[in-house]
């Protein structure tokens, strides 16, 4: 079984995601989805890429996964270059994607179950996992039987599951209601601190970004490129009132500054 | 007809046991008016037998001659040989092409063609390529079972979950993990569904292949005491049939429920308590060793 815990403090200053000049076009160069960005994510840091739709966003967590290939620069996972998909990292989507026929445990199950034969082990895991996104008492429950929000935090067990220390969150909580979104915010980052993972949260909603992240990646659209990368200086853990504070406010009017959206 | 007007009179009986009188009574009065037709020459005897004649015929064919056993023996062996072999290349078939996108863009003009050509033109030309017999029978039915669900099986296997197919990817999943745990699962609904009216099919291929063939056989019993103007012996076959038809549907949808347990809350609970009580029997199992 794996430990849950922080990453020592040398770790965090270990790169694990480099980007050079990654860029992505479709149709022959004719649609520019991302250009030139370049940027170093540290091992166990909090990331939000925050920016309007078409600003490339999602086209650079798919990147990284190697779900999509790059067309120009360079990128790497762990020092190794991406050249299709990985298991060095874990991806969760605004759909929770779970297999209908499968019981919530047995969907936390699944990244195992493809990698080799589960043992007790995997299963008394899985049953921890649960637990600590708070469905100890839903295990046996069908994905049609719980709600959005349940839904995702099977899907996020699932994902911690693999034991990948990165994951790449596409706007998880998107579609849930917005009391639902804040409490599952607060509980992510609980939880993706206990794990130590490096985590890259796309958004686009701009507090979100902020409250949640170390540093902030702002992207901006046509074509998609990383406008700037914004350090988050607040201490953890934090609370919904950090938003009402002039210090994040002064933030978040800097990244608004930068997209041009006042 | 005064006996319906009655029925709501009746208390202390539910909504669904006094429709179900009305549907009986409804039912006998018809069965009355048709034997009172038959009994004063209203009605022609050729085309409607009398209730009681057929019921007499039933009685014979069933027990006092006993014949019908062996012709349904015959035609529901040919039902189920035709059916699984047909289903089986089918799924198997629409599986490999659903998953190939290079295989499924050759075979579509065909299977298109295919589509609309009605199968049954082709039992003669079976039948003169095979020979007569149980040979041709088979692959007239499965002519006639093939294609629901190998249709079914492409489209459920190409519409997949996007989004699904893009996690399979992520966790590393081989194609035949893929096709195992995402992709046929998830269509077996819509498999289920192409299964439903192969087997209804099945049973209009059998009666075809022995029309044609005229050996033994349901098919053939008909066609025999149509022939003999036994219009009642025929009509206590075609009954059969009726309820044969009938047990396939229930029995499918019955069979639908069980597979595609998810598609359903009964479902849902009875194999999540199943599951809940394997684990908590293994765990036992573990504190044991």
């Amino acid at each position: 079984m794996q430990p849950l815990g922080k990453m020592d403090a040398t770790a965090q200053t270990r790169t694990v995601i480099e980007g050079r000049g990654v860029g992505k076009s479709f149709g022959g160069g004719s649609v520019i989805a991302l250009e030139g960005a370049s940027f170093s994510i540290q091992a166990g840091s909090f990331v939000s890429l925050v920016g309007p739709s078409g600003c490339g966003k999602s086209t650079l967590l798919r990147l990284i996964s190697g779900l999509i290939d790059r067309t120009s620069g360079q990128l790497t996972v762990h020092g190794r270059d991406v050249t299709g998909p990985h298991t060095d990292v874990g991806m969760m989507f605004q759909r929770a994607t779970l297999l209908e026929w499968r019981t919530a445990i047995e969907n936390v199950l699944l990244p195992v179950e493809i990698q080799r034969t589960v043992t007790a082990a995997d299963k008394a895991r899985a049953a921890e996992l649960l637990a600590m996104v708070g469905l100890k008492d839903f295990a046996f429950s069908f994905p049609s039987q719980l709600s959005g929000g349940m839904q995702q935090r099977v899907a996020l067990a699932r994902l911690l599951q693999t034991g990948v220390d990165i994951l790449l969150l596409d706007e998880p909580f998107g579609a849930l209601d917005e009391f639902t979104r804040e409490r599952l915010n607060i509980e992510l980052m609980r939880i993706v601190g206990e794990v130590g993972a490096t985590t890259l949260f796309v958004t686009h909603n701009i507090l979100e970004a902020i409250f949640l992240a170390d540093e902030v990646m702002v992207m901006t659209p046509r074509p998609g490129r990383l406008a700037r990368m914004v350090h988050v200086p607040f201490a953890r853990p934090r609370t919904p009132e950090l938003t009402l504070t002039p210090e994040f406010n002064a933030l978040v009017a800097e990244v608004r500054d930068i997209l041009g959206t006042h | 007809m005064a006996d319906m007007t009655a029925i709501p009179a009746a208390g202390g009986i539910s909504l669904r046991q006094r429709r179900l009188l009305t549907h009986l009574g409804i039912f006998l009065t018809l069965i009355l008016l048709w034997e009172l037709g038959a009994g004063m020459g209203w009605l022609d005897p050729l085309f409607f037998p009398a209730p009681s004649a057929i019921l007499t015929s039933v009685w014979r064919i069933y027990v006092s001659q006993g014949n019908i056993w062996y012709h349904l023996y015959v035609s529901l062996g040919l039902v189920l040989a035709g059916f699984t072999a047909g289903s089986i290349l089918g799924i198997g078939l629409g599986a490999v092409v659903g998953m190939n996108a290079v295989v499924r863009r050759f075979l579509q003009p065909y299977v298109i063609v295919l589509e609309a050509t009605p199968r049954i033109a082709v039992a003669p030309l079976l039948i003169a390529a095979l020979g007569f017999g149980v040979t041709s029978k088979i692959a007239i039915i499965m002519l006639v079972c093939f294609f629901a669900p190998f249709i079914n099986t492409l489209s459920g296997v190409i519409n997949v979950d996007r989004d699904r197919m893009e996690l399979m990817r992520s966790l590393g999943a081989s194609k035949m993990q893929v096709l195992r745990k995402l992709v046929l699962p998830e269509a077996v609904p819509v498999i289920m569904a192409g299964e439903r009216l192969a087997l209804t099919s099945a049973l209009s291929g059998v009666l075809v292949a022995e029309f044609i063939q005229r050996d033994q056989g349901i098919g053939t019993l008909i066609l025999t005491y149509t022939r003999n103007l036994n219009m009642a012996s025929a009509f206590a076959c075609i009954l059969t049939l009726t309820l044969i038809g009938f047990l396939i549907f229930k029995g499918m949808e019955k069979l639908d429920h069980h597979i595609a347990y998810w598609k359903n809350e009964a479902g849902l609970r009875r194999v999540g308590a199943k599951r809940a009580r394997a684990w908590a029997m293994s765990q036992k199992g573990n504190a044991h060793a």
